[in-house]
């Protein structure tokens, strides 16, 4: 374990031509964590992460990643980080598994061949291993696209919007990636819209809005910033979620079940 | 790091080399260009031309040559620009490799996908009737000069590659190369055009690229016109190479 932060930003700002996209963007990431950057389209979630593994310049303040500052020290950002982009960057006419090979071999590891077997397996893709990723669904690609980002295991991981796109299943696979990844002591940032994912995954969630992060925490630190909640009983409905997981067969909770909800 | 640009470089050529493996309509469409100009300039139009002494299919080959060249980089510029729009370039670019390999694989691979068409345009134009009597050393000296031509107009093809937003913008910066040979001396001597468009015709570069390597498939001295055509190929390396490693800056700064 170490004191320093995996992730570390003071006061970022950066404008396209006179178009300010961020204003002053401060967040810490304690290594191991998953920490979840919220934000409406154009918010620039995109912006932090592009900045984060150094495919962009910001115009002021500064960002490390693992110790490292990404303007003067890019080269060690990038042998510490490993970046899955909001649109899926798999080379669309190798297969599925000539991409991992091919990511395996970049980071020059032996036995580049039983790394993409190994995850192949892991996410499911055994199948599709020799079929040109071109003819991948979106799932299938979006868990390529993870799959090749694990490869060298680097200690951080961005996720630039990972589940969209996804249907629940897929959804489900991912979180459970990115949980035990962070279980092993990666630490995670993503990019997410919905609530709920973050609500889910992370153990610490940031709110960027207006060029500014305007809430930052633990779910239950952000929680209280809302009135005191009173407590009552109701019947909890199933959600469409829960249904369709249960009818396509997947885990799910009982449909029908009594649970505590805060209203406020 | 810069020990490993061989490494990373050698994955990313073999990477893109695939590319052209699986699909090799690149090629047949890179030489469809030029053989499409060889048939009816041979076996047409031919005849009607004055060049002097020799077969027409003799002198046009070279002309030809470049055209070549000319129309396959088009394909060059459009790799380029997929693995931008794919997202795939930022990707590399993220990752603990020597940035500039995923610049120099797509170099190589225009090299080599070049070459390969010229080698097929020429066995074409044998068949048409082209022979030579030019030694070893002759052929070598036409192969650098073709080597440094295809060179220049890959990194020139590297700054659409780069920028182009639309797959019709990458393409479209080919055509005046494929178009320049025509006001020069590839199809017909310059001596018979009019004064201000022969003036251009004898400065341009294709001109005498054109004729150093007529005259070495002739085995006729090269003269001053062998240096003109090197010093032309190796500044428009030059100055293509740094417009496109300025644009190639801009783009991961
Ligand atoms: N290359 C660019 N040139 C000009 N403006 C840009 C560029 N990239 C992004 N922007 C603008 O910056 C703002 C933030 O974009 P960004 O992609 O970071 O947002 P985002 O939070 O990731 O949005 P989304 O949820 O839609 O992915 C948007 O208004 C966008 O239009
Ligand atoms: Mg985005």
């Amino acid at each position: 374990m170490t004191t320093t932060p995996a992730i570390e930003i003071d006061g970022l700002t950066k404008s396209y031509g006179d178009h300010p996209v961020l204003e002053g963007v401060g967040l810490s990431v304690p290594s191991g964590t998953i920490f979840a950057l919220l934000g409406s389209n154009g918010a620039g979630k995109t912006t932090v992460v592009k900045i984060l593994s150094t495919l962009l310049k910001a115009d002021g303040g500064t960002a490390a990643v693992n110790g490292y500052d990404v303007a003067t020290q890019p080269a060690n950002v990038r042998e510490s980080i490993s970046l899955t982009g909001q649109f899926a960057a798999v080379d669309e006419i190798l297969t599925g598994r000539e991409n991992l090979v091919l990511v395996a071999q970049l980071r020059r590891l032996k036995d580049s061949g039983q790394i993409a077997d190994d995850l192949l397996a892991r996410f499911a893709l055994t199948d599709a291993a020799n079929q040109k990723a071109a003819t991948y669904s979106g799932g299938m690609r979006r868990r390529l696209e993870i799959a090749m980002s694990l490869i060298g295991n680097p200690p951080v991981l961005f996720l630039d919007e990972p589940t969209t796109g996804l249907d629940p299943q897929s959804r489900l696979e991912v979180w459970r990636t990115v949980q035990e990844l962070a279980g092993q002591g990666t630490t995670v940032l993503l990019t997410t819209q919905h609530l709920d994912e973050a609500e889910h995954l992370a153990d610490q969630i940031a709110v960027l809005h207006e060029g500014r992060i305007i809430a930052n925490g633990t779910l239950a630190e952000l929680t209280q910033l809302l009135p005191p909640a009173t407590v009552e009983y109701v019947e909890k409905q199933p959600t469409l979620e829960d249904i369709f997981l249960a009818i396509v067969g997947h885990d799910a909770p009982p449909p029908t079940q009594t649970t505590t909800v805060r209203t406020h | 790091m810069t020990s490993y640009v061989v490494h990373d470089t050698a994955v990313l050529t073999q990477r893109s080399l695939r590319h052209i493996l699986r699909s090799p309509d690149t090629i047949i469409t890179t030489v469809a260009t030029p053989i499409a100009m060889l048939l009816p300039f041979v076996y047409v139009f031919g005849s009607a031309i004055q060049i002097g002494t020799g077969s027409y299919v003799n002198y046009l080959l070279p002309g030809i040559l470049l055209i070549t060249v000319a129309s396959g980089i088009a394909y060059t510029a459009f790799r380029l620009f997929t693995d931008v729009s794919s997202g795939i370039f930022e990707r590399f670019q993220s990752m603990p490799i020597t940035r500039s390999a995923v610049l120099w694989s797509h170099v190589l691979t225009s090299v080599v996908a070049n070459l390969t068409s010229l080698a097929l345009v020429v066995i074409v134009a044998v068949a048409m009737g082209f022979r030579s009597a030019a030694g070893l050393l002759a052929w070598l000296a036409v192969l650098g000069i073709m080597a440094l031509f295809t060179l220049a107009l890959t990194w020139l093809a590297v700054i659409p590659g780069l920028t182009a937003t639309t797959v019709d913008g990458v393409s479209g910066f080919s055509y005046p190369l494929i178009f320049l040979p025509f006001i020069s001396s590839a199809f017909v001597p310059t001596s018979g055009m009019p004064g201000p468009v022969r003036w251009f015709a004898e400065h341009q570069p294709v001109t005498s690229i054109v004729d150093t390597i007529r005259n070495l498939y002739a085995v006729q001295p090269v003269g001053n016109g062998g240096w003109i055509a090197l010093g032309w190929c190796v500044g428009l390396l030059l100055v293509a190479y740094a417009l496109a490693m300025r644009t190639y800056r801009r783009k991961i700064a």
